[in-house]
Order: structure tokens, then C-alpha cells, then sequence
């Protein structure tokens, strides 16, 4: 096997940084998919909380028609709020399989290996990004089941799952600097049921923004979820409507991405100690 | 120590050179140069071991046929050929180990990091890893930093052997020379006992102590 001391795997891709960056983010995304598909209970036990938002929460609320919704059904228009809040519950606990795998020590071999440490936090942050899809399916069909009208032009669809996509990649590269920070599993669960709560009411998701004190909507129009809610709200069903444009709830999350990701890379390493 | 010499820990002072590298100042020139198989259990047991080699080839930046040649050597040569599709959390204490011995020889490293390579492992499975370790240097000629509390494990595998007694180097030679200059039939043990007896000083913390037993059970 090894007879050949000389040989150091100099691959070409090594010889481009931007290469190398995007092929590791490649392996760790493409090793977190295999397993998040081999093991799909959690996904589908994640499905139960939303449900019933929507089929319990949503068809008593809406009788109240207390709440200021425009032209649409309150049921129509928490569903996008709905979907954006099963993406930040699930995202929330992701930091827990990086302590988990902090403390086993798969952190520590990942970090020995000359991957780059933006990489091995942006492959972990697509994964969760993907998975965030199978969200936006369940609640599609729970929206289907309750006769919400929907979007289905190929745009609006598409545009739905890319903030899916994007707004569980913010949570969860969230939740992996607060699992860099508080290194331990009891840890965790305490801030992050201390942390959903508050992201979760103060944004769009249940009810316009118009209706909280002035306090409570400034801190929602600063929440990355009061954007993801934005856009869903604006592309999903029919008759909703964005407050912002696309391109500011976009370019407002990538930028929160971006920044959350460059933060996860410094803190990583400190897994590891 | 280990750590700091694996670039996974900055020292509060001073500094060190791995395969000609600065720790410092070039880590990412060691990481790439370096294999470490950490105490913990670090394959992953979600995947399978083919999926195990697999990320860890392609962090190494191997090209995809390169990737197929060393993943199927290293199964081979580790004697995981044949369950190689299986998940890794089906693996026994000492398949795992060899398994993680292949991922951090992929990239044919000049320095081998290996912490407490068969600790909680049952003594069957520590003969086969002792046994890939010797036969790995042997073709491969790599040097194997190895840490250990089993001094029969030091005795068997190590050229050169120090003890660390305190945070520092209480004594270092070839094994033979260290158990000769205690008595003619001396073991390792009785070097240790000589060289850091005396004092009554307990090494290692709550967590160490935690970790190392974690470990232990989860290889057993």
C-alpha cells in the first residue's frame, strides 16, 4: 500500500485556493446530506410542531379576523410565517451534532486535515440549507390539505425554496457560533429554547409588523426571520405581499449569511481546545 | 502537547517545527503534511467506512482517481475491504481505530499523530492495530508520534520513548537502554515508577479523566 514515500498528493485542485474551498464545502455538505437522508426520523418528527400551527393555532385564530391581514385569509397568511418558523426550529438545534461531534472528536480530525475552516463551515451550512427543503414540502402539503391558495408558477416556487434554503443556512450557521461559544450540550439546550422563542415573535411571522409597540418593531424589522417570512409571504401564497423587494430580502440575508459564516470560521477552531 | 504540535492549539509560549514547518506560523502547511488519529473516536458513525476514507480524501484534495486507488488500498490493507459498506456504528472498537489509522494515512503524511492509539480496546483488536502500525512504518517509513499510558504499547511500538513526568521530559532514550540502566530484568513500568515515583503527584483532570474513559467505553 504505501510504497511510495515520495508521493504527496499534490492534486490540481489544490493549486486553486477558490477550488479547494468549494470542494471541501462539497465533501462536508455532500457527508451531512448522506446522513440526514439515511436517518430521516427527525426530519418528519420536526413536521409534527408546525402541523399543528396551522391546523389547530391557525383555524381558531382565523376566526377572529381581529388581525389585520390585507386581502388575505389569516390561515393564508401565517402559513408563509408558519414554514419560515419550522425553518428556524430546526436550524436552532443544529449546533447540538456539532457538540455531539465535538465531543467525540470528529472536530478535531476535520480541523487537522488542511480543508479550510470556511469550507467546513459553509459545507455544514448548505446541508442544513437542503434539509430545509423537506420543511417547505411538508407545509406546501399541509397548506394543500387546508385549501390555501398557493403559487405554483415555477418563479414563485423556486423563489420560496431559495429563501428556505437561505434562511435555515442562517439559523443554523447561528446556532453552530452558539454551540462554539457554549461548548457543552446543557449548555445549548437552555440558550436555544431561550433564543427561538424571542427571534420567533419578534418578526412577521404570525402577525404584521404594524400591530407591535414601537420597541418590539424595531427589533423585528432588524430580524434576519422577519425578511425570510418577506419573501415567502410575497411568493407563496395568493394575494400576499412583500413589504421589501426581493433583492433587499436577499441581499439582506446573504449578507447576514455571509457574515455569520465568517464568524462560525473563527470559532470553530476553538471546538477543538 | 499533542494539540499544539497537530496545530489545533496555540502555546502560551515558545514554539515548535513539524515535517520543517513552523507551528505558528505555517500550520496549514503541516496540516497538510500530517496524519492524527485523536484519542476520541473520530470516524464518523453515521457514515460508512468507504464514506469515512472518502471525506477525509477529498479534504486532502485528492483528484477522484487518486481517491479510488488509496480508498481501496487503505480498505485493504486495514482488512475492512469487505465491510466497507457497512455503517461505521456497526464497527468493533478495533475496526474503527484501523479504519482511522487509513483515513490519516490517505495522504501519505511524514509525521503520524497517534493519541493513546488503543486505549479501551480489547487485547486482540490492540495486537491487529499494533500490528498495521508496525507494517504502515515499515513500508511507509513515516515517523509516528505516539502517546501512551500503556507501557507495553511504548515498549512494543517505540524507537525512542520519553516520559513526561510534570509537564516536562523526565527521561528519553531507546526502551532497551531505559530498562537496562534500572536493573538487568527491568520492564518499562519500573522505569516509569523510578523516574516519577516518589512524588505523589496525581496527573491529569476531572475532564481528561472523563474523556479518556468516554472513550474507552465507546471502543469497547
Amino acid at each position: 500500500m504505501f510504497s511510495r514515500p515520495e508521493e504527496r498528493p499534490v492534486g490540481w485542485v489544490e493549486r486553486w485556493p477558490a477550488l479547494k474551498f468549494t470542494t471541501d464545502s462539497a465533501a462536508i455538505a455532500d457527508a451531512e446530506l448522506i446522513k440526514i437522508f439515511r436517518d430521516p426520523t427527525e426530519l418528519f418528527s420536526r413536521a409534527v410542531q408546525p402541523v399543528l400551527w396551522l391546523a389547530v393555532f391557525g383555524q381558531v385564530f382565523s376566526q377572529i379576523r381581529g388581525i389585520p391581514t390585507g386581502d388575505v385569509s389569516y390561515l393564508a397568511f401565517m402559513t408563509p410565517g408558519i414554514l419560515a418558523q419550522s425553518v428556524l426550529f430546526s436550524a436552532i438545534f443544529y449546533g447540538l451534532a456539532v457538540i455531539w461531534e465535538r465531543d467525540l472528536g470528529i472536530v478535531h480530525k476535520l480541523l487537522v486535515t488542511p480543508g479550510s475552516r470556511g469550507a467546513l463551515v459553509l459545507g455544514k451550512a448548505i446541508s442544513a440549507g437542503l434539509r430545509g427543503i423537506v420543511q417547505a414540502v411538508i407545509i406546501y402539503l399541509v397548506a394543500l390539505a387546508l385549501r390555501i391558495g398557493i403559487r405554483w408558477e415555477f418563479f414563485a416556487v423556486a423563489g420560496v425554496l431559495s429563501g428556505v434554503i437561505l434562511g435555515s443556512a442562517i439559523f443554523s450557521t447561528f446556532s453552530l457560533i452558539i454551540a462554539c461559544i457554549v461548548k457543552t450540550r446543557e449548555r445549548f439546550m437552555g440558550i436555544g429554547q431561550v433564543l427561538t422563542m424571542p427571534l420567533f415573535f419578534a418578526s412577521n411571522a404570525i402577525y404584521p409588523l404594524e400591530l407591535m409597540p414601537d420597541w418590539l418593531k424595531s427589533i423585528a424589522a432588524v430580524n434576519p426571520l422577519t425578511f425570510l417570512v418577506d419573501v415567502l409571504r410575497g411568493l407563496m401564497i395568493e394575494g400576499g405581499r412583500s413589504t421589501h423587494s426581493l433583492a433587499v430580502d436577499f441581499g439582506v440575508m446573504a449578507v447576514v449569511f455571509l457574515l455569520l459564516v465568517s464568524i462560525a470560521a473563527r470559532l470553530y477552531p476553538t471546538l477543538a481546545r | 502537547m499533542i494539540k499544539m504540535l497537530t496545530t489545533l492549539l496555540n502555546p502560551t509560549s515558545g514554539s515548535a517545527t513539524v515535517a520543517g514547518f513552523d507551528i505558528l506560523r505555517s500550520p496549514r502547511e503541516i496540516r497538510k503534511r500530517i496524519g492524527y488519529v485523536p484519542q476520541m473516536l473520530s470516524a464518523d458513525g453515521g457514515l460508512t467506512g468507504r464514506e469515512n476514507l472518502s471525506l477525509s480524501a477529498k479534504l486532502y484534495g485528492m483528484s477522484a482517481a487518486q481517491r479510488s486507488d488509496r480508498i481501496r488500498d487503505a480498505l485493504e490493507f486495514m482488512g475492512l475491504a469487505e465491510v466497507a459498506h457497512k455503517l461505521v456504528k456497526t464497527y468493533s472498537g478495533g475496526m474503527i481505530r484501523r479504519l482511522e489509522l487509513g483515513q490519516a494515512m490517505l495522504h501519505r503524511p511524514s509525521v503520524l499523530f497517534l493519541d493513546e492509539p488503543t486505549i479501551g480496546l480489547d487485547p486482540m483488536a490492540r495486537r491487529t492495530v499494533w500490528d498495521r502500525l508496525l507494517a504502515l512504518r515499515k513500508q511507509y517509513g513515516m515517523t509516528a508520534l505516539i502517546t501512551t499510558h500503556d507501557m507495553e504499547e511504548a515498549d512494543h511500538l517505540c524507537d525512542e520513548l520519553a516520559v513526561l513526568h510534570l509537564g516536562e521530559i523526565a527521561v528519553m532514550g531507546e526502551p532497551s537502554k531505559l530498562k537496562a540502566a534500572v536493573a538487568p530484568d527491568a520492564t518499562l513500568d519500573d522505569v516509569f515508577a523510578q523516574t516519577c515515583g516518589g512524588t505523589i503527584q496525581e496527573g491529569g483532570t476531572y475532564r481528561d479523566v472523563q474523556q479518556t474513559r468516554r472513550t474507552a467505553r465507546r471502543l469497547g
